[in-house]
């Protein structure tokens, strides 16, 4: 087996489909030729298996290759790349002699979920743990069987050879397909970062060759024997969180013309399956049902004042010094307020699930980043133990946080359970546009201050929006379940990291404005939750403040930052985008193109983000073009920087894409981009050039880098804005309306 | 009513039965069990299902069977076929210059609009063996990458270009 995602293709669907079902793909996963026993034995329990155990991360097959098992799933950002790269550095195999399993809570460590960047920043020193465990065990038997102490062993692709003789063995040979059974000890030494020869080194991703060729199988492929194709039956676009949607009266008669069709019912969750595809189209098309349309969202031309206006738990997240003090004293004052639209994951395929429940057991394959927290709420949803539910990750397409996974999971049990047979769920491109849980909207305030030599003294912020909803679609419906919230993280608060604290300021006050948020959309973690609208408004107030001093906005951050990795960032954006020092405005250019670029810093929790933006904006037609973004990471030791750099390029491009197309709207009866030509993203003629930069740190620890420079871009797009036009926006996206109208009320 | 249909695909023929109005995107992944054309948005809008239809790209997710009868069409799976064909080459390849130009590229992410971009890029390759990047953009335009790779592919497809001017055809 080439690469992790090949699994279910390298037994083939009618093998896969012969075998009996989807038990089969337990095993079938990660099965090397030689380790079948080994593996059958790792899917007959339920997870989470000891991860103090070196059988859990890894197994070495009579081939001499090795199969890693991690906790972490590739969502095309090269998690089964980069993870296998740290293993086989520490044990000395080629890069080509280790692949991953799929994800599955039978067979693979709990690692927490896929998110906040946390493969390689948390998964990686697991990973490097395990395998450095592993290449302890392997060299003692390796002592044992040559005759030579360990220190005189040297390793090269699996080959141990004992120095200064023709003597070796392979890993395969010493432990190939039998399980290592033996715990860490704690005594095993990762290498060093000077001993690397893979680490910290371009590879190409393990995913790719597949992918390209169109064998690769995502979750939308898979069939279960006997199963019965489902869609949900949903008002197109979701009310108000609290608000649910209530059936008010379902004729089944209206789709009694279309062939094998049948309503399935729990509560307000309706579906419908049928043994044809097109047929369960069809049926959840034409399936009469009344809703109850009372309007349930504030309006849309509204929403902020309505947040602004609205009930709220305050926290201060951060204080010191005296800002009222600093403020009432200082040179030079600036205030800025910010408007920020909720946007959506809008998957490019809308997420998919198959379920196989009985009346003991169940069995669930779904695209989620986070199988045992999938499976903790399935087996809640179905009155199951949790050892008894088992779920399996397949990918879909890429998903950028928190999309419908985790419901399209809960549809595809719940439908599986009414029709007493497997059931696969496909969203509609509706349901996915229309039920996402967004990136909540924002409402930002902010002031900073000066003194005469143009030091930051005071910085004061205060934001507005909603936590993240708990209770998923397909749960809320069917069971009537009140509208939670999740615990209150810091991804859902204003942060430091991307409010003031990349300045050397003494007065710091950071206040989160919490909204109640059944009163609003559903919401969960989006691609650097919250940042782009953090740094969208506190980049700006900080760029404002150069330019009312006259000072070049990149030379300003930098006699303001204390801190190395911040400067470096900003250092490594500036250089790559050739910047030369000179006020915002101080090119001025007229016509009806006008020209400007800008700088900003921002993160997501962890890592350094940096970015210059170079933006054209046509002031008759209020069109703005993009035209070159430049990204700067600092993310410690990065293990593959090519995977990084595309992961830049894939944070710039998105990030252009929220500030000038995205936002999500809706009336008080519901929401209403419900597609691609409803809520825009960007395209190919839209693209902007891209530059990513890397700031390698081989002596850090590995930190993130799926998000982290997103909010820097969005910061630098609104200063270039400025820069261009004089103007500054105070809400995004920046459509031509918008644009416009900022530039007629100047 | 259901009917059947006879269509042929990547050159080899099928009877399958269907409603009239089904979408050739059901057809070909359900009955026909590919994995190239798949399921985007239903609507003609992200080019994740495009297929060459007589050669040309068309969105298999709102062609409805019952009007591909008597077509010749080519999914991801038939492209190098269709390729080879073209060219006159007597072999049929592994990949097509624009798939291997993806992977030299490392464009993919998560990879799943690559079916419609690899299709569109090899129409547009076989109408243009030279194209200049605004022309790459315009003819790519209606297929959309939520990843952002847009600039590897655009690169890709100046490379896949560059590789089929310098390969002379191989005609028998």
């Amino acid at each position: 087996m080439s690469a992790s995602g090949d699994a279910f293709g390298s037994i083939g669907r009618r093998a896969f489909l012969k075998a009996g079902g989807a038990l089969v793909v337990g095993f079938a996963i990660g099965v090397p030729s030689a380790g079948r026993a080994q593996s059958t034995a790792r899917g007959a329990t339920a997870g989470p298996p000891n991860p103090e155990l070196i059988d859990t991360w890894l197994a070495i097959h009579a081939d001499n290759t090795a199969t890693l098992y991690i906790g972490y799933v590739e969502l095309g950002q090269g998690t089964t790349t980069a993870l296998p790269q740290i293993a086989a550095e520490e044990l000395d195999l080629a890069l080509e002699q280790i692949s991953t399993a799929q994800h599955d809570t039978n067979v693979t460590p709990n690692q927490g979920g896929t998110y906040s960047s946390a493969s390689i920043a948390r998964g990686g020193p697991q990973v490097r743990r395990a395998a450095a465990e592993a290449r302890r065990v392997l060299l003692e038997l390796a002592s044992e069987r040559l005759g030579v102490p360990v220190e005189r062993l040297r390793v090269e692709n699996g080959v141990v050879t004992a120095e200064g003789t023709n003597r070796s063995v392979t890993y395969g040979e010493l432990v190939g397909g039998r399980l290592f059974e033996v715990p860490f000890t704690g005594e095993a030494r990762p290498k060093s970062p000077d001993q690397y020869k893979l680490v910290g080194k371009p590879a190409p991703r393990k995913d790719l060759p597949a992918k390209v060729a169109g064998t690769y199988t995502y979750i939308q492929h898979l069939r279960l024997p006997g199963m019965l194709h489902g869609r949900v039956v949903r008002p197109r676009g979701q009310r108000a969180y609290g608000a649910g949607a209530r059936v008010v009266g379902v004729d089944e008669s209206s789709i009694a013309h279309i062939e094998g069709a049948r309503v399935l019912r729990k509560g307000d969750f309706l579906g419908v399956v049928a043994p044809n595809e097109w047929a369960a189209v069809r049926a959840a098309r034409e399936l009469k049902v009344s809703w109850d349309d009372r309007p349930s969202l504030p309006p849309f031309d509204r929403l902020y004042e309505t947040m602004r206006a609205d009930e709220t738990d305050d926290t201060v997240v951060l204080e010191r010094g005296s800002v009222a003090e600093a403020f009432a004293s200082a040179a030079h004052r600036v205030t800025f307020s910010s408007r920020c639209p909720y946007q959506a994951h809008a998957t490019f395929a809308p997420n998919c699930a198959l379920a196989d429940v009985k009346a003991d057991s169940a069995l669930v394959i779904a695209p989620t980043q986070d199988a045992y927290g999938t499976r903790r709420t399935l087996a809640a949803l179905l009155g199951l133990p949790e050892d008894k539910v088992r779920v399996q990750y397949c990918e879909s397409s890429g998903t950028y946080g928190h999309s419908c996974y985790d419901d399209v999971a809960q549809a595809a049990a719940l439908m599986s359970q009414l029709a007493g047979a497997p059931v696969r769920v496909q969203l509609m491109r509706w349901d996915e546009h229309g039920w996402d849980p967004y990136g909540p909207a924002h409402v930002g305030e902010v002031q900073v201050a000066a003194d005469t030599n143009g030091k930051l003294v005071a910085y004061e912020y205060h934001g507005w929006h909603h936590n993240w909803s708990l209770i998923e679609t397909s749960q809320q419906l069917a069971e009537g379940t009140e509208p939670a919230e999740w615990p209150f993280l810091v991804s859902q608060q204003v942060s430091p990291q991307n409010c003031g604290a990349m300045y050397a300021i003494e007065n710091l006050k950071l206040v989160n404005h919490r909204l109640r948020t059944a009163k609003y959309l559903r919401c969960g973690w989006l691609r650097s939750p919250l940042d782009l609208s953090l740094s969208f408004t506190s980049e700006q107030a900080i760029d404002e403040l150069a330019y009312r001093l006259g000072e070049d906005p990149c030379e300003f951050r930098r006699r303001n930052i204390a801190d190395e990795r911040w400067l470096g960032v900003l250092d490594a954006a500036a250089r790559a985008a050739s910047w030369t020092p000179r006020p915002a405005r101080a090119d001025r250019n007229d016509g009806p193109v006008v020209r400007g670029r800008g700088i900003g810093l921002g993160t997501h929790l962890a890592s350094w983000g940096g970015a210059v933006a170079e933006i054209a904006v046509n002031k008759q037609t209020g069109h703005v073009a993009i035209e070159h973004l430049y990204g700067a990471i600092d993310a410690g030791l990065v293990v593959n920087p090519a995977i990084v750099e595309a992961q830049i390029m894939g944070q710039l491009v998105q990030t252009a894409s929220r500030m000038l197309f995205e936002e999500v709207t809706f009336d008080e009866r519901g929401v209403t981009s419900l597609d691609w030509n409803g809520y825009r993203v960007i395209r190919f003629e839209e693209c902007p050039e891209i530059t990513p930069v890397i700031v390698q740190r081989l002596d850090q620890p590995y930190s993130g880098a799926g998000e982290e420079v997103m909010a820097a871009a969005a910061a630098a797009i609104a200063n270039a804005f400025f820069d261009a036009t004089g103007v500054r926006m105070t809400e995004y996206p920046f459509t031509p309306r918008r644009v416009l109208a900022a530039l007629s009320s100047a | 009513m259901a009917s059947r249909f006879r269509i042929r695909v990547n050159g080899r023929a099928h009877t399958v039965r269907a409603e009239p109005d089904t979408p050739l995107l059901y057809v070909l992944t359900n009955d026909l069990e590919l994995k190239g054309p798949r399921f985007g948005c239903g609507l003609a809008q992200c080019g994740s299902c495009s297929v060459l239809i007589d050669g040309v790209e068309r969105r298999s997710c709102v062609t409805p069977i019952a009007t591909v009868e008597n077509a010749e069409i080519t999914t991801l799976e038939g492209l190098t076929r269709w390729f080879a064909a073209k060219r006159g080459l007597s072999a049929v390849p592994d990949l097509h210059p624009v798939q291997q130009a993806m992977l030299d590229e490392q464009a993919p992410q998560c990879g799943y609009c690559y079916n419609g971009m690899i299709i569109k890029a090899a129409e547009l390759l076989e109408q243009n063996g030279d194209p200049s990047d605004a022309e790459i953009r315009a003819a790519m335009n209606g297929h959309l990458c939520r990843c952002g790779t847009y600039p590897r592919i655009v690169n890709a497809i100046k490379r896949a270009a560059q590789t089929m001017r310098a390969s002379p055809e191989d005609r028998e």
